[in-house]
C-alpha cells in the first residue's frame, strides 16, 4: 500500500488527536472521576495507536498502546487518577507529540520511550490487575490480528454489549460468483436480508466500498442478531449469485465492563442502521448518543465540525488568491473601459461584476482565516507545568479564542507567546507565601486574551504578578550601558518598561530578583514587528503587567499610502504612517547636514525619498514639498515625496528569490492598472 | 514536461547583438513581451527591474548588460525570456526569441577559449549546427549570488 498519501493526513490527524489528548487531561485532573473524559482519552489514544501502527510507527504505536492500558485500568476503576499519573501520561504524550513532530519533519517518528514505557507499566501494575482489562486487550488483539477485520473501540464495545443482551455476534464472510455482473446490487441484497434480522456493526470493505463495487468477489459483514446462525446462513444464500457463506460466532471475554455499560446508558439497541453510512460516521452517531452533553461540548463540537470542514493545502489557497488578484486587476482595467464608453448595459454589468469579485475577495481572505485557539490550546498544558516546577498557583484564563487570523501569522506566532507566557509566569506572578504576604489571593492569574479590532487583532497577556519596577529597569539598562542616566531621567514609565525589550537587555545568567524580566524579549519583539505588528507594555507594581501585541489580520493584504516622485509610484505602510503634512521651504531647517524639520515641538530628519531610491529626475523647483511623518517605535522620519495618490487595500507580493535584501523595500504589489509598485520598509530609513 | 532524450537537448533559441544563443526548454517557463517595467533602486545595473507577470511579480535582468555589451532601447522585437532554476525565477530581457530546435548532444562542444568574448564566464557549451552557431548558456552562473548592492 502506498502509505505516503496519507502521511499528511496521517500527521495532522495525529496532532488533533493529541491536542484532544492534552485538553482531556487537563479537564480529567479537574474531575478525577469522570469517566467520560477518560474514555474521551481513551478513543483517542486508541485511534492513534491503529493509525500509527497502520502507517508502520512502531514506537508510537507501543508508546500509545501502553498509556492505552493505563487509561483502560483508570476507566475500570482499577486505578485511581492522582496528579502523578497524569504527569506519566502528559509525558508520554509529549513524546508522542515529539515523534510526531519528528514524523513530520521527515523522520522515522523513532524515539526511546522505554522509560515512559516502563512508568507506565508500573502504574498499571501497582494495581492487582482483574484481567478484565488485559484480556480486552487480548481480544482486541486476537480480532486485529485477524487480518480481514478490524474493529475499533467502539464496534467492540457495540458487539459486547449486544452479546451480554442475549444477542449473537455473527462475522459473516460472503462470496458471490466469479462472473456475478451487478456486484453492489447484490451486496445490497445481502443487505436487505440481513437488516430483517438484525443488526449491521461493520462490513469490510466498508459499505460504501462495497457499494461502488470495490472489491472481488467476497467480504465479510459482522452483525447481531437473536436469530440461529443456521437460518442466517440460508436467508443469505437464497441472495442469487452468492456462492459461499461463511457464518463465525465472535467469542469475547464474558466478563462485563462497568464503564461500558455507562457509555450506553441511554441506548436501548446500541447499533444504528448502517446502510449509507460509513462506520466512522456511525462512530460519530453513537458519540453524539452517549455524550454527556455538558462536559464534552467541545469534542462534540469538534465531532460536528469534521465532517463539515475540508482540509486544503495552503499553497492551493495561494493559489487561489494569485488568480484572483489578477481578476482584480482586469476588474480595475473593465472599470476604466467601461467608463470611457459610457455604455449603459456594459457599466450595469461591469459593476454587478465588481460586487461580487468584492464578496469573492472576502471570502477567499475568510479561507485563509484560522482561530487562536489553534495556538493557544498547548498553553493550559505549558502553564500547568511552570507553576509545578515553580511551586506557584497559577490559574489560566482564555478569552476570546475563536478570534481569527491568517493562517501565515498563527504559524508565527506561537514563539512569542510562549516567551511572554513564561516571562509572566516566571517573573511575573510571585510565590503564593509572597502573595499571601501582600494580601493578595494566593492563587495568581493570567488571562490570555484576544479580540478583533478594525483592521488589527490584539492579543493581550495580563498577569496580577508583582509589575515592573521602573526603577530596576533603568538601573540596569544604564549598568548595560543601553541608556545613559541623563536620558533615563526623561523616561516615562512606559518608555522604561519597554526597555526590557531591547536588545541587550537581558542577559543568560539568571538574575534572580524580579528585576530579571526580560530574558529573550527582543526575540519575540522582533518576531512581531517582522509581523507587521507592535508590542506594548503596561505595568503596576505590585498589581500586575499587561503586555499587548497587535498583529496585522492577514500578512497579505495591507492598507498603505500610495505617493508618487517623478513618474514612479511607493506605497508606504499605513501602520508606520503618523501623518502627512505640506511643508514650505522655508520650514527646512539644517542640523549637522541634515535636513530637518519641526514637527509638534519635536526635531524629525528629512528624508528625500527621490534621493534614496535614486528616481531619474529634473531637478524641480518648488516651494512646497509632500511630508509623510514615519516613526519606528518612538523615533520618526519625515519622507519628502511629490505628491500622495491616496490609500488603498493592496496586496502585498515578495520580490521572489532572486532579489533578496533590497534596501528600504520590503515587498511589491500590484495596483490596478497592472504595474507594480513597491512597498517602502519605513524600519530601514530610520536609523 | 517529457524528459529530453539522451541523445537530443531541447533548446528555446536567442539573439542578442546578431548572436544567437541557447537555453534548454526545459529551465524556459515562457516567453513573454516586454511590459511596465517597474524600477528597484540599489540592484545591480543588469537587474531592470520588476514585472507583473499573471500576478507574480518577476525580476527582469537585461542580459546585454549582464554579457557587459552595450544596452539598446527595446523596441517590439524584444522578448522576455521567463526562466526558473531551483527557487529562483527571473525575465531575462533579450533582442529577440522565435525559435525551438533540437540539438544532437554529440554536436554540443566546451566553450571555446578566446578571451574577450562578451559573454565569457556565462556560456556553458556551444553547438555548431552547420553554418550556424548557438551558444549555449549557464543559467546557474547568470543568477548567480547577485545579492542586491547594499548601500
Amino acid at each position: 500500500m502506498e502509505l505516503n498519501q496519507y502521511l499528511e493526513v496521517f500527521i495532522e490527524e495525529s496532532k488533533e488527536h493529541l491536542q484532544a489528548c492534552n485538553q482531556q487531561l487537563l479537564e480529567l485532573e479537574k474531575n478525577p472521576q469522570d469517566v467520560s473524559i477518560i474514555n474521551e482519552i481513551f478513543r483517542s489514544a486508541h485511534t492513534l495507536k491503529g493509525m500509527s501502527a497502520t502507517m508502520g510507527y512502531e514506537d508510537l504505536a507501543s508508546l500509545t498502546h501502553q498509556m492505552e492500558n493505563v487509561l483502560d485500568a483508570i476507566r475500570n476503576n482499577k486505578l485511581t487518577t492522582t496528579p502523578e499519573i497524569i504527569d506519566v501520561i502528559f509525558m508520554a504524550v509529549d513524546h508522542l507529540e515529539d515523534m510526531v513532530q519528528s514524523i513530520a519533519a521527515g523522520g522515522d517518528g523513532k524515539k526511546d520511550v522505554t522509560e515512559t514505557v516502563e512508568k507506565l507499566k508500573l502504574i498499571e501494575k501497582g494495581e492487582p490487575l482483574s484481567g478484565s482489562a488485559n484480556k480486552e486487550v487480548a481480544a482486541s488483539a486476537v480480532l486485529e490480528a485477524d487480518q480481514e477485520s478490524h474493529y475499533d473501540e467502539f464496534e467492540l464495545t457495540v458487539l459486547k454489549q449486544s452479546k451480554e443482551q442475549g444477542f449473537g455476534v455473527y462475522e459473516i464472510g460472503i462470496a458471490l460468483r466469479e462472473d456475478c455482473l451487478l456486484k453492489a446490487a447484490r451486496v445490497y441484497m445481502v443487505f436487505e436480508v440481513l437488516e430483517k434480522i438484525g443488526e449491521v456493526i461493520k462490513a469490510n470493505p466498508s459499505v460504501e466500498q462495497l457499494e461502488e463495487e470495490q472489491f472481488d468477489q467476497e467480504f465479510s459483514i459482522t452483525i447481531v442478531s437473536k436469530e440461529d446462525p443456521e437460518d442466517i446462513k440460508a436467508k443469505i444464500m437464497k441472495v442469487s449469485e452468492v456462492v459461499k457463506t461463511e457464518i463465525k460466532s465472535l467469542v469475547f471475554d464474558q466478563e462485563s465492563d462497568d464503564t461500558d455499560g455507562e457509555v450506553f446508558s441511554n441506548s436501548e439497541t446500541p447499533a444504528p442502521e448502517v446502510l449509507g453510512s460509513t462506520s466512522s460516521e456511525k462512530t460519530q452517531s453513537i458519540e453524539a448518543e452517549t455524550a454527556p452533553v455538558a462536559e464534552k461540548k467541545g469534542s462534540a463540537k469538534q465531532q460536528n465540525n469534521s465532517s463539515k470542514t475540508i482540509r486544503v493545502n495552503i499553497e492551493r489557497l495561494d493559489i487561489l488568491m494569485n488568480l484572483f488578484e489578477e481578476l482584480v486587476i482586469d476588474r480595475g482595467r473593465l472599470e476604466q473601459i467601461s467608463k470611457d464608453l459610457d455604455n449603459g448595459e456594459l457599466t450595469e454589468t461591469v459593476e454587478r461584476m465588481s460586487r461580487i469579485s468584492g464578496d469573492l475577495q472576502n471570502i477567499i481572505l475568510n479561507m485563509r482565516m484560522v482561530q487562536v485557539e489553534t495556538v493557544f490550546n498547548r498553553f493550559p498544558r505549558m502553564i500547568r507545568q511552570l507553576a509545578r516546577d515553580l511551586n506557584k498557583k497559577i490559574n489560566l484564563e482564555i478569552v476570546g479564542a475563536e478570534t481569527e487570523l491568517d493562517r501565515t501569522v498563527i504559524d508565527e506566532i506561537g514563539d512569542p507567546l510562549v516567551h511572554l507566557l513564561r516571562n509572566s509566569v516566571d517573573h511575573g506572578i510571585e510565590s503564593p507565601q509572597e502573595r499571601k504576604a501582600k494580601g493578595k489571593n494566593e492563587e495568581g492569574t493570567v488571562v490570555l486574551r484576544a479580540f478583533h479590532s478594525g483592521n488589527h487583532v490584539f492579543i493581550e497577556i495580563e498577569d496580577d504578578g508583582a509589575g515592573i519596577s521602573r526603577d530596576k529597569v533603568l538601573k540596569k539598562a544604564i549598568s548595560k550601558g543601553i541608556i545613559t542616566e541623563q536620558a533615563a531621567a526623561g523616561f516615562t514609565d512606559k518608555q522604561a518598561y519597554e526597555l526590557i525589550l531591547s536588545s541587550g537587555f537581558s542577559t543568560a545568567e539568571k538574575i534572580s530578583d524580579i528585576s530579571g524580566r526580560g530574558v529573550g524579549l527582543d526575540v519575540v519583539k522582533n518576531t512581531i514587528e517582522s509581523l507587521g505588528g507592535s508590542i506594548s507594555i503596561d505595568s503596576k507594581e505590585n498589581e500586575g503587567t499587561i503586555f499587548s501585541i497587535q498583529l496585522p489580520l492577514t500578512l497579505s493584504i495591507i492598507s498603505v499610502m500610495l505617493v508618487e516622485i517623478q513618474k514612479e509610484k511607493f506605497a508606504i505602510p499605513l501602520s508606520s504612517i503618523i501623518e502627512t503634512a505640506i511643508i514650505k521651504d522655508t520650514d527646512i531647517m539644517n542640523a549637522h547636514n541634515q535636513k530637518v524639520i519641526d514637527f509638534r515641538g519635536k526635531v524629525v530628519p528629512l528624508l528625500f525619498l527621490k534621493d534614496i531610491f535614486e528616481v531619474p529626475s529634473e531637478p524641480a523647483v518648488d516651494p512646497f514639498h509632500s511630508v509623510i511623518i514615519v516613526r519606528k517605535g518612538d523615533k520618526m522620519a519625515g519622507l519628502v515625496v511629490d505628491s500622495f495618490i491616496g490609500q488603498q487595500e493592496v496586496v502585498l507580493k515578495s520580490l521572489g528569490n532572486y532579489l533578496t535584501n533590497v534596501f528600504a523595500i520590503s515587498g511589491a504589489t500590484i495596483l490596478g492598472d497592472g504595474q507594480v509598485a513597491l512597498i517602502v520598509d519605513c524600519n530601514a530609513l530610520i536609523k | 514536461m517529457a524528459e529530453n532524450e539522451v541523445s537530443d537537448l531541447k533548446v528555446i533559441v536567442f539573439q542578442l547583438n546578431d548572436k544567437e544563443y541557447g537555453v534548454p526548454v526545459s529551465q524556459v517557463k515562457s516567453i513573454e513581451k516586454i511590459m511596465h517595467i517597474t524600477r528597484v533602486p540599489h540592484t545591480n545595473p543588469f537587474v531592470k527591474g520588476v514585472m507583473n507577470l499573471r500576478g507574480v511579480v518577476t525580476p527582469l535582468l537585461d542580459l546585454r548588460v549582464r554579457f557587459g555589451m552595450e544596452e539598446e532601447a527595446y523596441n517590439e522585437g524584444t522578448r522576455v525570456i521567463i526562466v526558473s532554476i531551483e527557487d529562483k525565477e527571473v525575465g531575462l530581457i533579450v533582442d529577440g526569441a522565435n525559435d525551438v530546435i533540437d540539438i544532437p548532444t554529440s554536436k554540443i562542444e566546451p566553450p571555446p577559449e578566446v578571451v574577450g568574448m562578451a559573454a565569457e564566464g556565462f556560456i556553458d557549451g556551444v553547438a555548431n549546427l552547420d553554418k550556424r552557431l548557438l551558444i549555449l548558456i549557464d543559467l546557474n552562473k547568470i543568477l548567480e549570488s547577485d545579492e542586491a548592492i547594499a548601500l
